[in-house]
């Protein structure tokens, strides 16, 4: 299938979603002028790898400031991948976090409070 | 402007606006529109002139989540008005200052008056919550909250809250029978933690 590769901004993240090589991973900076539109690509390609993933997905996290409207999207990516684990899909999150940043590995707990799947954390 | 007098007067104005300003400690004023650009020009400038002056990355961070969420306050939710009224469609005053404890991050924009109510209780619901409370609001909230059309998740005073741990200050000024000027201010400790 086709990959996603947005180049990051001062204000939008830069995403790799490559099947074939097996990268997923959103990092940077998230506050987007329109939340929904930046990441409804980003949804819509989870969709159709939904459909046939391959047998290990582990997606990274890697973002050092998110909005609170980005908050919302993310957690839509993460019950993405949620459901793929409920299906028995080998599904591992891998939430990287500044090591001095206390809010950021906050905000990976509270997702992984929040949806069911290998949630790991990992400071840098 | 058609005279010298009126020039003399405009300038020492300036100048009692700067003094003004210097007493306030306030670094940034901006009066208009508030766009994206406006976002992260405002965001940007702040985050050099902290890192200039060596503040803590904590501070920071907080300073730079306190501005966005403010500022997008204003954008997503002061141009609810059909109103063609100047005072109606995104624009908003916002101040920052710097003391020597603490930043603080100001808006101001109008309100229409029936939403008040609405406001008030918000605000001194998420005043009296504690962090775990905060934590879960913000959790329960990001879950079942839908997005507006302008993108609002209804989570930034919830965030600056949380992000701060100080109550948020705020007032209502009359401006017409219908509507009010809402300010909001909130303060960042400039201490590292």
């Amino acid at each position: 299938m086709e990959t996603i590769k947005i180049q990051g901004t001062e204000d939008t993240p830069k995403i790799m979603l490559d099947k074939e090589n097996e990268i997923f991973e959103i990092s940077g900076r998230s506050l987007p002028e329109d939340v929904s539109s930046f990441y409804e690509p980003v949804l819509n390609w989870l969709n159709e790898y939904a459909e046939n993933p391959n047998s290990k997905t582990v997606f990274n996290f890697k973002l050092t400031y998110f909005n609170t409207a980005s908050s919302k999207l993310l957690l839509d990516i993460l019950m993405k991948l949620e459901e793929m684990h409920e299906k028995g899909q080998d599904i591992l999150i891998r939430w990287h976090y500044p090591e001095d940043d206390e809010d950021m590995s906050e905000a990976g707990e509270e997702y992984s409070d929040i949806v069911d799947v290998p949630f790991e954390q990992v400071p840098y | 402007m058609d005279n010298k007098k009126d020039v003399k007067g405009f300038l020492e104005f300036v100048y009692e606006f700067y003094k003004s300003m210097k007493a306030h400690e306030i670094t940034l004023v901006y009066e208009g529109e508030i766009t994206h650009q406006i976002t992260k020009a405002f965001t940007s400038l702040t985050e050099s002139n902290m890192s200039k002056e060596d503040e803590p990355n904590s501070v920071q961070r907080k300073v730079f989540h306190v501005m966005v969420e403010c500022l997008q306050n204003i954008s997503k939710h002061a141009d609810d008005f059909t109103s063609n009224d100047y005072l109606f469609s995104g624009r908003g005053i916002f101040l920052v200052s710097k003391g020597e404890d603490e930043y603080s991050v100001t808006t101001g924009n109008a309100v229409e008056n029936d939403k008040i109510e609405y406001l008030t209780e918000l605000l001194e619901n998420i005043n009296k919550m504690d962090k775990e409370e905060l934590k879960e609001l913000y959790k329960k909230q990001m879950k079942e909250g839908r997005l507006s059309e302008k993108g609002g998740a209804g989570l930034g005073f919830i965030d600056i809250k949380r992000k701060t741990n100080k109550e948020l200050e705020y007032h209502f000024l009359p401006i017409s029978d219908d509507t009010s000027f809402f300010l909001l201010t909130s303060t960042i400790s400039r201490a590292d933690n």
